[in-house]
């Protein structure tokens, strides 16, 4: 008997690399407007922050509205946002830049949204690549989840990046912003109260 | 008991694990494409990928294109395409992408429009478009236009040298600035409901920046009447300041003594000055204005003092700190 969900997985993965592929329909059909390079670099990073948002969304969703399934495709879509953040870093280096590396470190040295989101993706490199299962087994689960909890930190610093970004409204990277804030408000709550039950189910004397 | 139909041999018939792994191979198929299409439409709908919006249709022309002689002023470069003129615009009157002007500004009524000339002027007026558009004869004049979002475009406008109009309206001994307005109208100008900037858009230029011979009311663009997403009827053009000094659908100049508010400086006086000379050696706060791409192009250009106009203003800036005056 196959998994009863076998078709979830590679649903969302089909699903998610449809951006890509409406950006490279376009890009082929030259219908990317008249800055193309701008148009898939945000395209690329808003797409990464959504799917990075969701992958975190996952976990609240399988403790409080009973999604089991949820967990499935939590490292599918941290991978997929991690893939996607990679794209958009590498339009900014070679087609936005044109690999002047004296200007791109300027840029992350000196710009503060720039900052902000090459540590973003500096964070995602490690976790992406310590997402197996034998990853989970070599350094524990324990550790494994805490290292993994910095994922929350690099959804802030995307945040972060896209509002310092933005020349006057931030209105889309604020809703992005308060989506991230209410999920880990939840995550904190759903700890503090495992800790309480904890407690109280310790031995009595 | 009689036998309808004949019996299948035992090996012909499907074993029935094959039969139900092939229900369960097409049901998970239709589901997993069905998640798909759900996690693809969603996205799509979140980041907004679409086509980009199609040009005008034809503007009537201005004038008969005049004889392409390059002018005085005129850069030899190659102008931006006709397509990302007309739907390449930041126009927060009619939304804050890029393509939005082009798709929602058929809301604006160019005609009748008319212009009011107040404050410090011997000659104060209200001059209807169609008259202005008489009194002076639009020039061809093929400029460099550098937005403070690092990205640059070169523009063919038709317009009227500002100089021409403003001694036609005699400023008084106390004009010193001259303030210029955006029309006010939440029907013509859906994005006026948001509250991102402040409404009406204002800008001002001091007189002897208004007088450059630069300055130009723009009233087309490639020969053609400008396009409603380009500032229609009436924009202003100081090619050697950021883009977003280049107030669009102008109702209103005023002559002042005394420096008008603009408003991006209005919207963040740390990021945007009053005065928005381009200069590469000025960052802004948050990004470089050392290079910029044109559009059109892929790789990234230097950035030119006063973009590349340094010859024709650098003089009305002498003794100026234009650190402190950004």
């Amino acid at each position: 008997m196959a998994r009863p969900v076998a078709w979830l997985e590679p649903g969302v993965i089909a699903g998610a690399l449809v951006p890509l592929a409406a950006i490279a329909l376009r890009a082929g059909l030259n219908k990317l407007g008249a800055d193309p390079i701008a148009k898939v670099e945000n395209e690329l990073g808003l797409t990464a922050l959504i799917l990075l948002v969701t992958s975190l969304a996952c976990t609240p969703a399988s403790r409080l509205l009973g999604w089991t399934w949820a967990i499935r495709i939590r490292r599918t879509l941290g991978l997929l946002a991690f893939m996607y953040a990679s794209l958009h870093f590498l339009t900014y280096l070679f087609l936005d830049q044109g690999v002047d590396l004296g200007a791109i470190a300027a840029d992350i040295v000196k710009r503060p949204f720039i900052t902000a989101g090459f540590s973003a993706l500096l964070l995602l490199t490690p976790l992406a690549f310590t997402s197996t299962k034998a990853s989970i087994r070599r350094l524990g689960f324990r550790r494994w989840q805490r290292v993994h909890q910095l994922t929350y930190v690099a959804g802030i610093l995307a945040i972060v990046h896209f509002i310092w970004r933005v020349k006057l409204d931030i209105t889309q990277p604020a809703v992005y912003g308060w989506i991230l804030g209410a999920l880990l408000l939840i995550r904190i709550a759903i700890w503090l109260r495992q800790n309480r039950t904890a407690n109280k189910s310790s031995p009595a004397r | 008991m009689r036998q309808r139909s004949p019996q299948p041999r035992s090996s012909e018939i499907t074993p029935e694990s094959l039969y139900l792994r092939r229900r369960e191979f097409l049901r998970n198929t239709a589901l997993a494409v069905g998640t798909a299409a759900v996690v693809g439409s969603g996205l799509l709908w979140l980041v907004g990928q679409g086509p980009p919006p199609d040009p005008p249709p034809d503007e009537p022309p201005v004038s008969v294109a005049s004889p392409p002689t390059p002018g005085r002023y005129d850069t030899a470069e190659p102008p931006t395409s006709y397509q990302s003129i007309t739907t390449y615009n930041n126009f927060y009157e009619f939304g804050l992408d890029k393509d939005e002007p082009a798709r929602n500004a058929h809301t604006l009524r160019p005609r009748p429009w008319t212009i009011s000339i107040e404050g410090e002027v011997a000659r104060p007026q209200v001059i209807d478009i169609d008259t202005l558009l008489q009194s002076f004869t639009p020039e061809d004049r093929v400029y460099r236009m550098r937005c403070v979002e690092a990205w640059s475009m070169v523009v063919p406008w038709l317009g009227i040298p500002l100089a021409d109009l403003i001694a036609r309206v005699e400023p008084t001994g106390n004009a010193r600035f001259v303030e210029f307005t955006s029309l006010l109208d939440r029907e013509q100008m859906p994005g006026q409901l948001s509250r991102v900037l402040e409404w009406p858009y204002v800008e001002g230029l001091r007189l002897d920046e208004a007088m450059n011979p630069l300055t130009l009311l723009a009233v087309g663009v490639y020969g053609k009447m400008l396009p409603n997403q380009n500032g229609a009827p009436l924009r202003l053009v100081t090619p050697w300041k950021y883009g977003f000094k280049g107030i669009k659908s102008i109702v209103k100049l005023r002559f002042t003594d005394t420096q008008p508010r603009n408003t991006w400086a209005l919207a963040a006086p740390s990021e945007y000055g009053f005065f928005a000379n381009v200069n590469p050696l000025v960052d802004h706060p948050r990004w470089s204005q050392a290079t910029e791409r044109r559009i059109g192009e892929y790789s990234r250009r230097r950035t030119l003092p006063f973009n590349g106009y340094q010859e024709d203003v650098v003089q009305m800036y002498a003794g100026m700190d234009l650190r402190a005056n950004f």
